[in-house]
């Protein structure tokens, strides 16, 4: 009989359903469940909180995920492969240890952690040894905003978490792995495809790229005849079944809702691609023109014929950088003249502004309801029984940003009529991280596994 | 609109997803029958888009095909006012910019619309 090792998703973001990984590991069989944590941003806020408590840096809902699932994967043997370590995967993995012990399974669980992507505290080293860490979209050296770095960290493959595996943790928990790893590394521990098995490698990454999103490929999210699918209230995660040969079969577990069809799995596929012929991962470059989908039954996509090469010398590197603050305030104003009202209420901030001698590296100003996000293509928003204005200024100096959020209250009682909305209160200043793309060569960055108990 | 030609909107022929890459929105473009896909790869012109888009994008596009998929993939150089946690854009992750290629209108040869049957719009745009 021929193996198949399915893969489920249970978390597509930090901050995505609680449920869903119970959902997963009690709703049917699964071998693996994938949680994905980590997006540009979070590590920057991660590193922050590691800042204030040096025990912190992860994503503390995995804690809770693991709680949830524990009875399951124990009784199953599910394994699972999680890339919630953040900025600090050994406390992580201790506050794992520490979770299970207190559920009674003490010793019963072997947690291994995959460290090295960290190249925070070796960024000086790196520059003065030649790297310059160049942006990859300016071309600026790091050294430029070195002194506002919070955190630096290499995307890496799927070879660490498949020696975790080979060493029998049954949970293995990352920093800045791929989100796409998290899926070909179980797939990889469990048939053995060689480092350069391009094509089954390409395959391990689309099924990774169709479940990162968790149930954006199942029906979340989906435009093509969105009013049709059901009980989204209820909706099943993806989950891969995969074969030795590459290809594998999209589904959901029974009595969920969602869809899995050819368009639910093709929006999920187009969804952040770059260049579909080379979409570039640490372990190889699979091109996503290859890709053949089919439906196999009902809430059943087959993809199979993926072909990829030999992957790049470089790894990606993602580096937050402190970038200045912003604030953004809106009010409302209603019908008759709803747009023209929103219109004058601009004109008159910005008139304000200028006369404070305000300035800004970014003044932006939307009229919601009306063009905010098709501009000219919307039509002129004339007679909408209300409109939205909302603006944001960014700069680098805080007291500017500051004075920003108190030029907009007073518009309610001495601007254009009919306004209301503002119940919210000022708006907050927000310190702005940016990110920052960058490449290193592999060599430069070396990982190293640990199981522990 | 010339004689012997119809319009068709590209929302009653595809459905679309959009994500971002730095300051760079995405727009993948499905077609919803397999046998409109090349009528979308003939008139969804990189340069058709870029004019379609007009002052919301500062830079070029790119487009590649996937054939197998029955989709087109666009960049949209310069969509997101900075992209990211700089932007200041409700919309600053490009989410539904693909939404607004859409509201896109095509005009084909009347022969070829009611060969290929499409949904022809009854109303002038």
């Amino acid at each position: 009989m021929t193996k198949i090792v399915r893969v489920a998703s249970g978390q597509g973001f930090w901050g995505d359903s609680l449920d869903a990984p119970r959902q997963q590991v009690e709703g049917g069989p699964i071998d693996y469940l994938m949680l994905d944590y980590l997006a540009e941003v979070t590590m920057s806020i991660l590193q922050k909180q590691k800042e204030r408590d040096p025990a912190m840096g992860y994503a503390r809902d995995f804690i809770g995920a693991i709680e949830s699932v524990l009875p399951g994967i124990v009784e199953r043997g599910v394994k699972v492969i999680a890339n919630a370590g953040g900025v600090n995967p050994v406390a992580c993995a201790h506050a794992l240890i520490a979770a299970i012990a207190k559920a009674g399974h003490a010793g019963r669980v072997k947690v291994g952690v995959v460290t090295g992507d960290d190249l925070l505290p070796r960024i000086d080293e790196l520059i003065a040894a030649g790297h310059a860490l160049k942006h990859m979209e300016t071309g600026a050296p790091l050294s430029s905003v070195r002194n506002r770095v919070l955190s630096a960290n290499a995307y890496i493959g799927s070879k660490p978490i498949v020696e975790a595996l080979e060493q029998g943790a049954q949970i293995v928990v990352t920093g800045r792995s791929t989100d796409t790893a998290l899926t070909m590394a179980p797939l990889r521990h469990e048939f053995g495809w060689a480092a350069d098995n391009w094509n089954q490698l390409a395959a391990g990454i689309v099924a990774g790229h169709i479940l990162e999103c968790g149930a954006q490929s199942s029906g979340g999210n989906c435009l093509h005849d969105w009013w049709t699918i059901p009980d989204l209230a209820n909706i099943g995660y993806p989950i891969a079944e995969c074969q030795s040969d590459g290809s594998f079969v999209i589904t959901k577990h029974p009595n969920t809702g969602g869809r899995v069809s050819v368009p639910s799995v093709s929006e999920q596929l187009v969804y952040e691609m770059g260049d579909p012929h080379s979409y570039i991962t640490p372990d190889v470059v699979a091109d996503f023109t290859s890709i053949h989908v089919a439906q196999d039954g009902a809430n059943r996509v087959r993809v199979h014929g993926i072909t990829g090469g030999p992957a790049t010398p470089f790894l990606k590197v993602s580096i937050a950088y402190r970038a200045g603050f912003k604030a953004v305030g809106s009010l409302v104003y209603s019908w008759p003249d709803a747009m023209e009202k929103a219109e004058a209420a601009n004109r008159i901030l910005r008139e304000r502004l200028d006369r404070l001698g305000l300035k800004f590296d970014q003044i932006l100003s939307e009229f919601v309801g009306a063009n905010a996000t098709h501009g000219h293509l919307s039509g002129d928003g004339r007679d909408a029984p209300e409109v939205q204005f909302r603006i944001g200024v960014r700069g680098e100096d805080r007291a500017s940003v500051e004075r920003f959020t108190r030029e907009i209250a007073p518009l309610v009682l001495n601007g254009p009529p009919s306004v209301t909305g503002f119940a919210g209160g000022r708006p907050k200043v927000e310190e702005v991280i940016a990110y920052w793309p960058a490449l290193i060569d592999k060599q430069v960055v070396t990982t190293q596994v640990e199981v522990m108990s | 609109m010339s004689a012997g030609t119809v319009q068709v909107r590209l929302l009653d022929l595809a459905h679309t997803r959009s994500g971002d890459k730095g300051d760079m929105a995405n727009c993948g473009v499905i077609a919803l029958r397999a046998e409109w896909y090349p009528l979308l790869v003939r008139e969804l012109t990189a340069e058709r888009v870029r004019a379609h888009y007009g002052a919301l994008i500062a830079g070029p596009v790119d487009r590649f095909e996937l054939p197998n998929l029955i989709a087109l993939n666009f960049l949209l150089h310069g969509a997101l006012d900075g992209g990211g946690t700089l932007s200041l854009k409700t919309d600053a992750q490009g989410k539904v910019v693909s939404t607004a290629m859409l509201r896109m209108i095509l005009t084909v040869p009347a022969k070829e619309a009611a060969e290929l049957d499409l949904p022809v719009l009854t109303h002038k745009e």
